[in-house]
């Protein structure tokens, strides 16, 4: 098989289009970067997934832990603490366990079915737990950001008479992303990274259909050999993480428009590691 | 383990549930803890000597000295540290024994990949596969705490280089002033002054770090994620305890307690680094100025 072959056969198959049969002997270095690059799609979709639902949720709670009610703050707090003070790991697991306790069958609710299988396999329930976990991360970014919206800015809003949503929508939302992109964009980054622990989470991969540490790990088990497969994961991610800031940097620019370039924010790389 | 335990079969209600939890294999489960902070109490103190020495090597005036140290501080950045982890380990594993295999078994002629295989010659097997159970445990412990550190070590001298740098410039001419020289200034003043502008990026390694523990249980160690899986699975009749998946029970024990480890670190956190402002013209020690004024 020609790599142009191997390509067109497996560049799907993580999405159960193509060929079935996984390579078995004869592995070489084409049918692994193929392979290993149609896991990375189901990494993707993750971190999209889990980022942009995310982005909402994390507004809010932001705003509910800004918020002077205490019905609204504590509960925002104590969301936060749980997802941050605890391992990702965990939670993966945790998720699992207690989704699989739901009927099989499905719940009757009212006259209304409610199918509860689905909630098992990866491409939901681990979606959904990633999307909670990064909305804590975002939030305590975005908080931080909505406490430095300087004071002038906000006492200057309600001088023109701008007031509640208008303020919010107009002056202090944009203000708190300004603000908190550089903090977010690495977030952004670091949650990408974190669903390579999609693999171990105990969520199944339906047919074969893995991710791409999936994938990694299938080469590296049939060959003995972990200094190709891994190393093309580490490779795709860097990749990953380079696009990442590109797209991140350039909504980062459009924030910034009406700022003179000296005073602008920059996005700079910073550490972290799993959550 | 107690007396009244010995026929689990007949109790019942709170006996039942407190000879359930005081089994054998809980025991191991509780002792898994011990594990979880001998990997911290062991891990923390290599991984800032790491980090201590990549940050002095990346501050060196010896150029290819610094080069070692930019690059091991930008190792593990971009890559998921899981692919590290799990790559490192196996490469660590074969490095080993494939060093001692060069030198216990020099005239060993068939290749060492043979194929899909990795073969070196019994006697360069580590730990040797006639030697005991814990030694292998041993070992895997031991291989998991080099990687942490290492891992954990490149974050460090991330920040102690910041910390290094951010220690104000005045204050290292001021002892050079009164005739300091370089390891005098460096012992004397860099490392004391720089803490203060180390802690909040040294605390944050630490609650990550905190978090990463159940990676051992990637790494091959029975840690507490591996007997909560295994204690909290579906028990049949045959077991002395039989019960139905308790999985969700055990992992919410786990959460708890991981929420305790970062909820306790984050308060004696807080007090060291008040401690640390103390005095230090800073914002935050000026603030305390103020304050107690």
């Amino acid at each position: 098989m020609t790599c142009l072959e191997t390509i067109q056969a497996y560049a799907f198959r993580s999405l159960g289009v193509g060929e079935n049969l996984l390579p078995r002997t004869d592995f070489n270095l084409c049918q692994q970067f193929t392979l290993i690059g149609s896991g990375l799609i189901w990494n993707i979709y993750f971190g999209v997934i889990a980022l942009s639902l995310g982005f909402c949720l994390a507004t809010g709670l932001a705003m509910a832990k800004a918020s002077g009610r205490k019905w609204l703050r504590k509960p925002a707090e104590w969301f936060i603490f749980v997802f941050r003070g605890s391992p990702l790991f965990i939670q993966f697991f945790l998720a699992y366990s207690a989704l699989v306790m739901l009927p099989r069958a499905g719940i009757d609710l009212f006259g209304l079915h409610i199918a509860t299988s689905w909630l098992t396999s990866a491409w939901a329930g681990a979606a959904f737990v990633l999307f909670l976990n990064t909305s804590a991360y975002a939030a305590e970014i975005f908080y931080g950001a909505l406490m430095s919206v300087p004071k002038g800015d906000l006492e200057a809003a309600e001088a023109y008479g701008l007031t509640g949503w208008d303020k919010f929508r107009r002056i202090q939302w944009p203000t708190m992303l300004r603000l908190a992109w550089p903090a977010y964009t690495n977030e952004a980054i670091f949650l990408f990274h974190a669903t390579t622990l999609v693999f171990f989470s105990g969520f199944p991969a339906f047919q074969q259909r893995g991710d791409a540490l999936y994938y990694a790990n299938y080469f590296a088990d049939k060959t003995f050999n972990p200094f190709v497969s891994y190393p093309i994961v580490a490779f795709y991610f860097i990749l990953l993480t380079f696009s990442l800031i590109t797209i991140f940097g350039l909504v980062n620019k459009r924030l910034n428009r009406h700022l003179p370039s000296n005073t602008r924010s920059k996005i700079r790389l910073r550490p972290q590691l799993i959550r | 383990m107690f007396s009244f335990c010995a026929d689990p079969k007949s109790l019942e209600g709170f006996s039942w549930l407190f000879c359930y939890l005081t089994s054998g294999k809980h025991i191991d489960f509780y002792w898994s803890f011990l594990t979880v902070l001998i990997l911290l109490a062991v891990t923390a103190p290599s991984a800032l000597l790491f980090g201590f020495g990549g940050a002095m090597a990346a501050r060196s005036h010896v150029a290819p000295l610094r080069w070692f140290g930019k690059t091991y501080t930008s190792m593990v950045r971009g890559v998921p540290d899981i692919v590290f982890f799990m790559f490192f380990v196996i490469a660590l594993d074969q490095g080993i024994e494939w060093m001692k295999h060069q030198i216990v078994c020099p005239d060993w002629k068939e290749p060492i990949r043979q194929g899909l295989e990795f073969r070196v010659c019994p006697q360069a097997k580590v730990p040797l596969g006639t030697s005991s159970q814990i030694w292998h445990q041993l070992y895997g412990f031991a291989l998991a705490v080099f990687t942490f550190a290492l891992v954990f070590g490149a974050f460090a001298a991330n920040v102690l280089y910041g910390a290094m740098n951010a220690v104000p410039k005045a204050q290292l001419e001021t002892a050079e002033s009164y005739g300091m020289s370089h390891g005098q200034v460096f012992r004397r003043i860099l490392v004391p002054q720089m803490w203060t502008y180390a802690l909040p990026g040294l605390s944050n390694l630490w609650m990550i770090l905190i978090k990463a523990t159940p990676l051992l249980f990637l790494l091959g160690v029975k840690d507490i994620v591996y007997w909560a899986r295994e204690l909290g699975s579906a028990k049949t009749q045959a077991y002395a305890y039989p019960h139905p998946d308790w999985r969700l029970w055990y992992f919410l024990f786990l959460l708890v307690a991981y929420l305790c480890m970062t909820r306790i670190s984050e308060i004696l956190l807080n007090r060291l680094s008040a401690r640390l402002n103390h005095g230090q013209a800073t914002a935050a020690g000026e603030a305390m100025r103020r304050a107690a004024q």
